[in-house]
């Protein structure tokens, strides 16, 4: 009985000391990561060649999920709101509900889905076949080459998703709201314009997901290259990054609507 | 003081000094003196696991040890800051097991990357460069393939290639023989011994493909459960009065390396009690 209790306060302490070395290693990680940018002054094609690889096509999904977010948006408001005779206001309900939340969320947890994923899986897949170690010993600094700019295309992907996810649900919700409910498109716009504010609604919805583009692409590029170099090890780190990064979108979803939002 | 004894090998590239390297419980090495001549095939042999590709991450500065030194050309390996351990790995080469070449990049552009990352040479004149090193390892015709469009002896000659793109004072070799056919062994074999003669380097060849790498090697170590076990010419390793060193040499299925693993009397286990557990 107490040997079984002894051995379970033991693994908690192994599983938290383990947990903070990750956390330690992550944060040594992210300032490599910061100094290799430097590399790309020289090598602007690295960072293109991601943008295309982590931002145009993940693009697809974006457009197709905010299509269809913005016009399941626009049927639920319409329903919610035609009891009351205030229908002529879904399109604000759309419109704020995705700039300041559906939008970076969902491109967020798509884009840790689709993205994340990739990165982590490809960096992995990079040190399982020693091209990472091949490049160490080339005297070339796999962070700088292979990880920064992978890192800074997401982030710099990631708001600009979230912008075309919005845009693209707006679209969706007015062609619910108006070419199928027939409500009225100068009400649909004009309703929206007087409700949205550019820095409270749309400025903060472009801070979350650039504060999302951050976090996911450093659980992702730390993954990969922190994984255990097998098949194994490159399937759970894949997972992790998922996992992971669905989780903290989430948290800091709460903890920046909190802070931009609360009165 | 040089450990090996003089084969006509010019001076020491490499010095190792009490070499201690653990991962944790289990001790890789423990005290490991060697020198590595600057010219010549120096051969690392031993049996799996026993820490050969480790020596060499160790050497190349990718893997710190607990205790003891390592000295490049004069220079302390581990004492090195980054931007002069880089420096010093541009000197080297290294080829990996796996070849690992850079799997989004032609065979064109393997071989070009060192190229391109530590000069600043034209593109007509980079291009050059790579036919004569790839014409070098008989794989100029493959200079547009795709790393995926190669078997395993051609990725590892393209990694060659690649090696020696720098125009290096020492290649280390892991593992360079497994999983290859007679030919593709044939053609590395003679490509290591050849590229060492031609550019007059050191190459380090860690393998236990004991026939193979005895045809060319000048200098021999055999390294097993954390320790060099005997060095000297591959000759001396043949005619070796170690039985240890024999079964290796020669592959022997029993010897002090036993056949069975550890296990109770053959007859006390087989009548054993039913359901009584080993002691």
């Amino acid at each position: 009985m107490l040997d079984s209790l002894l051995d379970q306060i033991q693994r908690l302490g192994r599983g938290t000391l383990t947990a903070i070395s990750r956390l330690g290693r992550a944060n040594l990680f992210l300032i490599e990561v910061f100094v290799g940018q430097g590399g790309m002054l020289t090598r602007p094609g690295l960072l293109i060649k991601q943008l295309f690889s982590v931002g145009v096509q993940t693009l697809i999904i974006i457009v197709v999920a905010g299509l269809f977010v913005g016009m399941v948006m626009a049927l639920q408001a319409y329903y919610a709101l035609v009891d009351f005779g205030a229908e002529d206001s879904v399109s604000v309900m759309v419109v704020l509900s995705l700039l300041r939340e559906l939008g970076p969320v969902i491109t967020a947890l798509l884009f840790a889905g689709r993205a994340g994923s990739a990165l982590t899986a490809e960096i992995g897949l990079m040190k399982a076949t020693e091209q990472l170690s091949g490049m160490e010993m080339m005297a070339v600094n796999p962070i700088e080459r292979v990880v920064a700019p992978r890192f800074l295309a997401g982030v710099i992907s990631m708001p600009i998703l979230a912008a075309i996810f919005s845009a693209v649900g707006v679209m969706g919700g007015y062609l619910v709201a108006v070419e199928l409910l027939g409500l009225d498109p100068g009400a649909f716009w004009s309703q929206a314009q007087a409700k949205v504010e550019l820095y409270k609604d749309l400025g903060n919805g472009m801070i979350k997901s650039l504060v999302f583009g951050f976090v996911v692409s450093w659980i992702a590029v730390f993954e990969g290259y922190d994984c255990v170099p097998t098949s194994e090890g490159l399937g759970q780190a894949t997972t992790r990054t998922v996992v992971y990064g669905s989780l903290a979108i989430l948290i800091l979803d709460f903890v920046l609507t909190a802070l931009m939002f609360g009165k | 003081m040089v450990l090996y004894k003089d084969i006509n090998l010019s001076e020491t590239l490499i010095k190792i000094r009490g070499l201690k390297f653990s991962r944790g419980d289990r001790v890789i090495f423990d005290n490991v003196d060697m020198d590595i001549p600057r010219t010549g095939v120096t051969a690392i042999m031993g049996p799996s696991g026993t820490g050969k590709t480790t020596l060499l991450k160790l050497i190349g500065g990718q893997l710190t040890p607990d205790a003891g030194t390592i000295e490049v050309d004069g220079q302390n390996v581990h004492q090195l800051k980054t931007k002069d351990l880089y420096t010093l790995r541009k000197r080297m080469g290294m080829l990996f097991q796996s070849g690992a070449l850079l799997t989004d990049l032609s065979v064109f552009e393997n071989v070009a990357y060192p190229i391109r990352e530590h000069t600043r040479l034209n593109e007509a004149m980079v291009r050059q460069l790579v036919l004569l090193k790839l014409n070098a390892v008989g794989l100029r015709g493959a200079i547009d393939l795709s790393p995926s469009e190669l078997s395993g002896g051609m990725a590892r000659r393209v990694a060659m290639a690649r090696a020696i793109a720098l125009d290096p004072m020492m290649i280390m070799y892991d593992e360079p023989f497994t999983g290859q056919d007679p030919i593709s062994m044939g053609v590395l074999v003679k490509l290591i011994k050849s590229l060492n003669d031609v550019l007059n380097i050191c190459s380090i060849v860690v393998s236990h493909d004991v026939h193979e790498t005895m045809s060319i090697a000048d200098y021999v170590y055999i390294v097993s459960a954390g320790t060099v076990v005997e060095h000297g010419a591959p000759e001396d390793m043949r005619n070796s009065s170690s039985e240890w060193t024999r079964q290796f040499m020669e592959g022997l299925a029993d010897g002090p390396v036993p056949f069975h693993f550890e296990a109770p009397d053959l007859f006390d286990d087989l009548f054993a009690e039913s359901g009584k557990k080993r002691a």
